[in-house]
């Protein structure tokens, strides 16, 4: 008995012998969402281009706040209005040796609209390109149909891989890491789907020495976990730190916290698409409404003065939310100064829904998503209690975003909870895809599941897109911008702030577009 | 009642009740036998009166969204609201809510849920898998195929499918659990009846010339009914805890309308961060539930099962 | 027992067809895949080109019709999301789940029988009713609450475990397993135990009330009167008499181990199949959820299959293949 007693205490002390601590370069992270794939060009999901930007590098990439910066191209400018000429970068290799030229960047373009099965191509962002001029091999010429002033912006998500792998690799190739070849930072080492992707160093990349050697990223998809997984040490830095644990970790000297403000704003949609009737919305007695009190603009008004958005950034989001006045936080393109926050005002709310009629108020009920933005399902119960207090009735579900956004769509929700990031980081192309009267085939009001309508807005926003000059064009966004806030075209709540928290020792540089980048993460003197 | 003395021809299932006592006092003489089941009896009692009584004792409406307030979020046990000084005694969860009441309320939720699921699925389980074992032949196929396709659908994906097509409710989320569960049942009960069929007593039955139902009712079914219990016993737990872990998922109840088991999947979040009361107090309350329905079905197992007379 | 077997594979056929046919029902009402796949920025150019490339612009019963032709020559369909064969994908993760569920039912069993023996051979002692309140505790809370509660004391607090992941895998028979290392086992013990505690609690419940039972049979007493040790009589006569019902919820507990792992392994990030289908059911990725209910639901009729053939084996009086009892 005491013999079984001392094999089993050598064997829980054997289990228990602490791990083997990170070596000195090496690094480990913590993501929230699964890497579908290697192949750059197969699915354009925001998970998969972060990572990728690791192994591959498109012509022009984005600083940490979001401003268009040279990488693989070292110029670019518009020639005329349909014509755009980049200069690429001199000797940069590929990871299997071999040099890049504008010949890759051709062929790349040629594969990015046929890559199979794909469940969503980066297609869109080279579709405006209807000629391509190799002027030498460092000089590429691009001409469009119509002018396009976002191509430099566009072509910041298209990865750029050797011309040989891109006429022949298949996805699969790409995961296996055969033709996982590009310009990066780092070389693909190992891709274990919904697990791990490990990368090691490119020593000979042409922007100099990388901090780490080798970098492991987990999937950790269970917030919890992935802060436990921090806490012990198991990796030395997560992104998207859950609110929940924000004022843990900060209070901590053992972590760091790095945050910055997304060009993600979370906005409610109000279902306009009947004159008449419009769903769950119904007088207080459970009784119709005689019409749709949402086509009504005090109505829209009221219901946005009647969120408390310091209240949610304060006590839902832990200080991690900016209040949000339009579609982008004031630092980007096209937004407008003069559009602030509205302010609380409940008793105000109350005499403008007394105003449209309806002194004694309605009953509605707020749809939201359960798993896809920060603390959505909360915010909707917060905006619940608000609406409670300026005289509104108002009922809470909230559902995956799996059943959530397909009712969504086809207009089944009365008052929406959505979320929506401009990765373009300019106001022209949000207003365009959210606010523009539902057109699909122009490219118009792809995302207007309000089916909400503004013939003068619609000219503001259809004059901005054809404008190239950059100074003009941004004042009449803006334009477009305050007709649209000032008719309450939707009631914007917050731009999401991302976080990540490091353990002692290591440091990030936050970024705007919410990319978790090893090269940004960097080592400190203790 | 007409063929009670035939009772006696069958061992098996005999109840050799004597006729001078009650029999509802001698069941009661026999439960009082073990005081650790009284015990759970009285938490159970106290339980249910809470749950029952709760509306008129909480604080707080914590499913009235205007009665919360999210400015009074997040406090810890004993801290005053900072609108009206009166304090949260077990604290409050992300949107302001008392925790106290919150419990309350769970507590109606949660044994309304596991107790309903349970009773239902239960109650098919037990009409499918007798009839599966007694008949035999095509009849058990089809059943047990039927619960093959059932136990291998998980629960997250009917509880989705159910989710979209009727939307969130305490109905629907007892519809789903009743759906995953019953085939459960089915085939324990088969298990235990494939062998009480063939024992000497179901056998003297069917010389008897007793009729069908009377044979699986009488006969076959209390004998099949032990092994039953303990894993019904378990299951109700198993079915609460299920609810919390499909609204640990976002596909349980409505959010404003917390059980305890999503007060604990709700407040799972601010267990790392040292917010214990907001699952802490929930679990203990859920605990609570669990350990005083087992304690009283232990007991009651041991007394309602025939073969366990001394 | 041959004709039993045949016909068994032919209902099994049978199930699989209807399988099949609820999920493509189910995911259908459940939502579009395109409203998940599709980057919400892409044009509806773009929209139309994925819907066509992944076959979801025709009418459902015509994928269903596609679907179905498939399998009959053993294709059946590729992730949306992963472009790769569904069954490769979930074959590639089901040996951590196999893995991770039979650790926790070894678990389970070795420990759950001998301490429901215990509990049933001494119902009135300390030892049985502290083995008894232990049970209970054991599934009153949460697996996804208990989880984090082990992660937060042997992780975070004491450092002495991993708290996510699979640990170093070597090939046993050509399938990588972890639990001859030393790495390996470090990773499995957690998610294992947090598995196991259930069914654990179950076990002992079960084997103790079947105990108690046994031991009022009059053959039980015969046994003992007869002058047997106690070791002959619990071995023979008490473990044989409570069998029956311990081994059918083992078997529906393997089962439903090995298919819905997902709480355990979401919260360990343990890299098997359970987090996969929560994954696919998650983006209504179609193909793989659908294979993956092909896989467990084969599963399950092998484990029921294999259970009834057990039934006969330990009790010669049930009759299989279904001869009714009139």
């Amino acid at each position: 008995m005491l013999r079984m007693f001392r094999i089993a205490a050598i064997f829980i002390l054997a289990l228990a012998a602490p791990f083997a601590s990170a070596k000195e370069r090496e690094v480990a992270i913590g993501l929230q969402a699964a890497i579908t794939s290697i192949d750059p060009h197969y699915h354009n999901l925001s998970p998969n281009n972060s990572l990728l930007l690791h192994i591959y590098e498109p012509l022009i990439n984005r600083d940490p706040n979001g401003k268009l910066v040279p990488a693989l191209a070292t110029s670019w400018r518009a020639v005329d209005d349909l014509t755009w000429e980049f200069k690429l970068r001199r000797n940069v290799k590929f990871h299997d040796g071999t040099p890049f030229s504008a010949e890759d960047v051709v062929a790349t373009y040629k594969r990015v609209p046929n890559v199979p099965n794909s469940p969503s191509s980066m297609a869109t962002f080279v579709k405006p390109i209807v000629e391509t001029r190799v002027v030498d091999p460092y000089t590429i010429v691009f001409k469009t149909a119509t002018p396009h002033v976002l191509l430099p912006s566009d072509l910041a998500s298209v990865y750029i891989i050797p011309k040989a792998v891109a006429e022949k690799a298949t996805t699969e190739d790409f995961n296996s890491g055969k033709a996982a070849i590009g310009t990066g930072p780092y070389k693909f080492a190992e891709y274990v789907p919904n697990q791990r992707v490990v990368l090691t160093a490119n020593y000979g990349y042409w922007g100099g020495e990388e901090p780490w050697d080798k970098v492991t990223f987990k999937i950790l998809s269970n917030p919890a976990a992935r802060v436990a997984a921090l806490l012990s040490g198991d990796v030395q830095m997560i992104e998207t730190v859950p609110t929940s644990d924000i004022a843990r970790l900060s209070q901590d000297k053992d972590f760091a916290l790095a945050s910055k403000v997304t060009n993600r704003v979370i906005y409610v949609h109000l279902n306009q698409w009947n004159d008449k009737t419009v769903p769950f919305v119904t007088a207080k007695d459970g009784k119709p409404l005689d019409r749709n009190p949402f086509k009504d603009a005090r109505v829209r008004k009221a219901l946005s003065m009647a969120i408390n958005r310091d209240a949610i950034a304060e006590r839902i989001m832990e200080k991690k939310s900016v209040p949000a006045g339009q579609l982008l936080p004031d630092s980007f393109y096209g937004t407008s100064r003069k559009l602030k926050p509205l302010k609380y005002d409940p008793e105000g709310a109350k005499k403008l829904l007394a105003e449209a009629g309806y002194p004694n108020g309605f009953a509605l009920t707020i749809f939201g998503p359960n798993n896809r933005y920060i603390n959505d399902d909360k915010i909707a119960q917060a905006i619940a209690q608000f609406y409670a207090r300026a005289g509104i009735d108002a009922k809470v579900e909230t559902m995956p975003s799996s059943v959530y956004f397909t009712r969504a769509t086809k207009g089944e929700f009365g008052y929406m909870l959505l979320g929506w990031g401009t990765e373009s980081n300019e106001q022209g192309s949000s207003l365009r895809s959210l606010l523009a009267t539902h057109d699909p085939a122009h490219g118009m009001g792809v995302t207007n599941r309000a089916r909400y309508s503004n013939p003068v807005l619609d000219k503001q926003i259809t004059e901005a897109l054809l404008t190239m000059d950059d100074k003009k064009r941004e004042a009449l966004i803006q334009t477009a911008a305050e007709t649209a806030m000032g008719d309450t075209a939707l009631i914007p709540i917050h731009y999401e702030v991302s976080t990540w928290a490091t353990a002692k020792g290591f440091r990030y540089t936050a970024r705007t577009d919410q990319y978790t980048l090893a090269r940004d993460l960097r080592p400190v003197a203790r | 009642m007409r063929a009670a003395a035939s009772d006696t021809a069958l061992p098996e299932s005999a109840l050799p009740a004597p006729r001078a006592e009650s029999p509802w006092r001698r069941f009661a003489a026999e439960f009082a036998e073990s005081r650790l089941a009284l015990f759970g009896f009285a938490l159970l009692a106290l339980l249910v009166a809470v749950a029952l009584a709760a509306p008129f004792i909480s604080p707080q409406n914590p499913y009235d969204l205007a009665q919360l307030d999210v400015l009074d979020s997040k406090l810890a046990p004993g801290e005053p609201s900072s609108s009206t000084a009166k304090p949260y005694w077990l604290g409050t969860d992300d949107q302001g809510r008392d925790m106290l009441s919150a419990i309350f309320y769970g507590l109606r939720i949660s044994l309304a849920v596991g107790v309903a699921s349970t009773v239902i699925a239960l109650a098919i389980g037990l009409v499918l898998g007798l009839t599966a074992a007694y008949f035999g032949g095509w009849i058990d196929a089809a059943i047990m195929r039927v619960a093959d396709i059932q136990l291998s659908f998980p629960a997250i994906l009917i509880a989705l499918i159910l989710l979209a097509i009727l939307g969130q409710g305490v109905g629907k989320i007892i519809a789903a659990l009743v759906t995953v569960q019953w085939a459960y049942y089915a085939r324990t009960v088969r298990s235990s009846a494939l062998v009480e069929r063939q024992k000497e007593y179901i056998e003297a039955a069917q010389v008897l010339a007793l009729s069908q139902p009377r044979i699986v009712l009488r006969h076959l079914l209390p004998n099949c009914l032990p092994p039953l219990i303990v894993v019904a016993t378990v299951q109700v737990a198993h079915a609460i805890s299920l609810e919390a872990t499909l609204s640990f998922l976002g596909l349980g109840l409505p959010i404003t309308e917390p059980s305890l088991g999503l007060l604990i999947a709700n407040g799972f979040q601010y267990l790392l961060s040292g917010k214990y009361w907001i699952s802490f107090y929930p679990g203990v309350a859920l605990l609570a539930t669990i350990v005083s329905i087992n304690l009283v079905a232990d007991q009651l197992r041991d007394v309602l099962n025939p073969r366990l007379k001394r | 027992m041959l004709a039993f077997t045949i016909r068994r594979l032919g209902q099994s056929v049978f199930v699989l067809a209807v399988m099949s046919l609820l999920v493509f029902a189910g995911v259908y009402a459940i939502g579009n895949p395109l409203e998940l796949l599709v980057n919400p920025q892409a044009d509806e150019v773009e929209r139309l080109r994925a819907a066509a490339a992944l076959g979801l612009d025709k009418p459902i019963v015509e994928q269903y019709a596609a679907f179905v032709a498939n399998a009959f020559s053993g294709d059946l369909g590729r992730s949306f999301v992963y472009n790769v064969p569904a069954i490769r994908l979930i074959l590639d993760k089901l040996p951590a789940t196999l893995e991770l569920a039979a650790a926790a039912m070894v678990l389970a069993i070795t420990l759950g029988i001998p301490l429901g023996l215990i509990a049933g051979l001494r119902p009135h002692s300390w030892i049985g009713r502290t083995i008894m309140a232990g049970s209970i505790v054991g599934f009153s809370l949460p697996t996804f609450w208990v989880g984090l509660v082990l992660i937060m004391v042997f992780s975070v607090q004491l450092g002495w475990l991993p708290p996510n992941g699979r640990g170093e895998t070597v090939l046993l028979a050509g399938i990588p397993v972890s639990f001859l290392t030393l790495d390996g086992l470090r990773h499995l013990a957690m998610p294992a135990l947090n598995l196991a505690l259930f069914k654990l609690s179950l076990l002992v419940r079960l084997t103790r009330a079947g105990t108690r039972e046994a031991l009022m049979q009059d053959y039980v007493k015969f046994a003992r009167a007869k002058g047997l040790g106690p070791g002959r009589v619990i071995g023979v006569h008490v473990l044989k008499n409570i069998l029956i019902p311990i081994v059918t919820v083992i078997g529906l507990e393997l089962g439903s181990v090995i298919a819905f792992a997902i709480v355990t392994e979401s919260i360990f990030a343990w890299p098997g199949s359970g987090k996969l289908l929560i994954d696919s059911i998650n983006q209504l990725d179609r193909p793989v959820i659908v294979a993956y209910l092909m896989v467990t639901v084969t599963i399950f009729i092998v484990i029921n299959f294999a259970v009834d053939l057990l039934y006969s084996f330990l009790d010669p009086r049930v009759r299989l293949g279904g001869a009714a009892a009139h």
